[in-house]
């Protein structure tokens, strides 16, 4: 079992909920949830306590992280799209942390899970297709029929269009769950291939010698799975701002 | 559990604790709608944190900051703009002053300039006048020199006429003589 590079994706229960036939329980999963939620919280609101007019190092931080989701969310939304911005902030921190508390050895990686980016996906686009609706109404549908298409083609352009919609939530769902669900495999599977040679009877000596080999990957792969954890959270960031910038512009 | 299945399993086993045995774990349906209500319930915490008190602080840093560098740049803009024209005053007093000091000097040029030509014109006529008298004097002592010209040629005829010839000649002759000799 410890060798096996699923088990880390194992939801395991920690108190029991049971409510009209659906188990709520409080998983590990939940609880590494809560901890995401906890460490931005915490980390935003004493790093900003001194609220100083020169940064401290923790402020800056929280200043750099602000003005980057901004400057994201401006340059692909406009200004209007800044009455989003807690919604991205939120959803950039909350991917972030949690992909980076999930390198930490024996953590849950709660974006491991599809349901997880599904539901953070399904929020991105059911405010997108509210949003949309409430501000433009019909108006809003002008974004499956782009500007200056050849009459003959629009059924087939609104056809595409349409498709490459719904695959928005699918693909930026999945993008997500693979990328931090492939990292960690591999990972795994490297850092057991170690354990294994060291501990494999008949190579002798050359065991431990050959074990340097998959350690250096997995020492490698870690750095990658840092980078990856970042550049998810910032593409989730982004592609959450485009389709955000839809439902304030409809129109192509 | 961990020793007899490490034996057997084939690198995809799940423990007897999961909800559904067997499947993987992200696929696991089970355990969605707990996955669900709890994602709701701290993403819902951390978007009113974030909302209600993390993004407006920041954000209030931020703009503190952004006026602080603005009101100073405004405060070095007036500084500099009252330094300018502290700088435009002195030089506006110092073109004056050259200009009162030109005037100056040009009034004291043409005054005196004035004052040696009055000079010299009165000087001018008194030497006109000295001239005039000079040549009125001549004139007089000409007219009275001419006057005893007569008189002495008179003598000195007399003088000559009388070593010429031993004999004075007579008052009416000598005028006579005297006067044809003199036109």
């Amino acid at each position: 079992m410890a060798n096996d590079p699923i088990h880390q994706f194992q939801i395991t229960k920690i108190v029991p909920i049971e409510m009209g036939g659906l188990d709520l329980s409080f998983t590990n999963s939940a609880l590494f949830m809560v901890a995401t939620t906890a460490v931005v919280s915490l980390f935003l609101i004493m790093s900003t306590s001194g609220r100083g007019l020169v940064p401290t190092r923790w402020q800056s931080m929280a200043e750099m992280s602000y003005e980057f989701v901004a400057s994201t969310l401006r340059s692909s939304a406009g200004n209007e799209g800044m009455r989003f911005f807690p919604l991205v902030f939120s959803l950039f921190m909350f991917v972030l942390i949690a992909n980076l508390i999930g390198m930490f050895p024996y953590f849950f990686t709660v974006t491991s899970h599809l349901i997880v980016t599904f539901a953070l996906a399904m929020l991105v686009i059911g405010t997108v297709v509210l949003y949309g609706f409430a501000k433009h109404g019909m108006k809003f549908l002008k974004l499956f029929v782009p500007d200056g298409v050849p009459g003959a083609l629009v059924p087939l352009v609104t056809l595409i269009e349409v498709i490459s919609f719904l695959s928005r939530p699918v693909s930026l769902s999945v993008r997500l769950f693979a990328n931090m669900l492939a990292g960690h495999i591999t990972l795994k599977v490297f850092a057991g291939f170690v354990v294994s040679l060291i501990a494999a009877d008949g190579l002798g000596v050359m065991g431990p010698v050959t074990a340097i080999l998959p350690l250096v990957m997995a020492v490698a792969l870690t750095g990658l799975e840092f980078l990856v954890a970042f550049l998810q959270a910032y593409v989730f960031t982004v592609l959450t701002c485009m389709y955000l910038n839809d439902a304030l512009h409809p129109s192509h | 559990m961990a020793t007899t299945s490490a034996e057997t399993h084939t690198g995809t086993e799940v423990p007897a604790d999961a909800h559904s045995p067997g499947t993987f774990p992200p696929f696991d349906g089970g355990t969605f709608a707990s996955q669900i209500l709890w994602l709701a319930i701290t993403f819902g915490l951390l978007y009113w944190i974030m909302s209600k008190v993390a993004l407006p602080r920041i954000s209030g840093i931020l703009e503190d900051r952004r006026d602080r560098i603005a009101g100073d740049l405004a405060e070095a803009n007036r500084l500099k703009q009252e330094s300018d024209a502290a700088i435009a005053a002195y030089e506006q007093a110092l073109a004056e002053a050259r200009g009162n000091a030109h005037k100056i000097a040009h009034d004291t040029r043409a005054k005196l300039k004035a004052d040696v030509e009055a000079r010299r014109t009165a000087a001018e006529a008194g030497l006109a006048d000295k001239l005039a008298d000079a040549e009125k004097h001549i004139a007089e002592l000409k007219t009275t020199a001419l006057a005893n010209v007569g008189e002495i040629a008179t003598d000195t005829t007399t003088a000559l006429v009388e070593t010429l010839i031993g004999k004075a000649p007579t008052k009416a002759e000598l005028t006579k003589a005297v006067d044809s000799a003199m036109k």
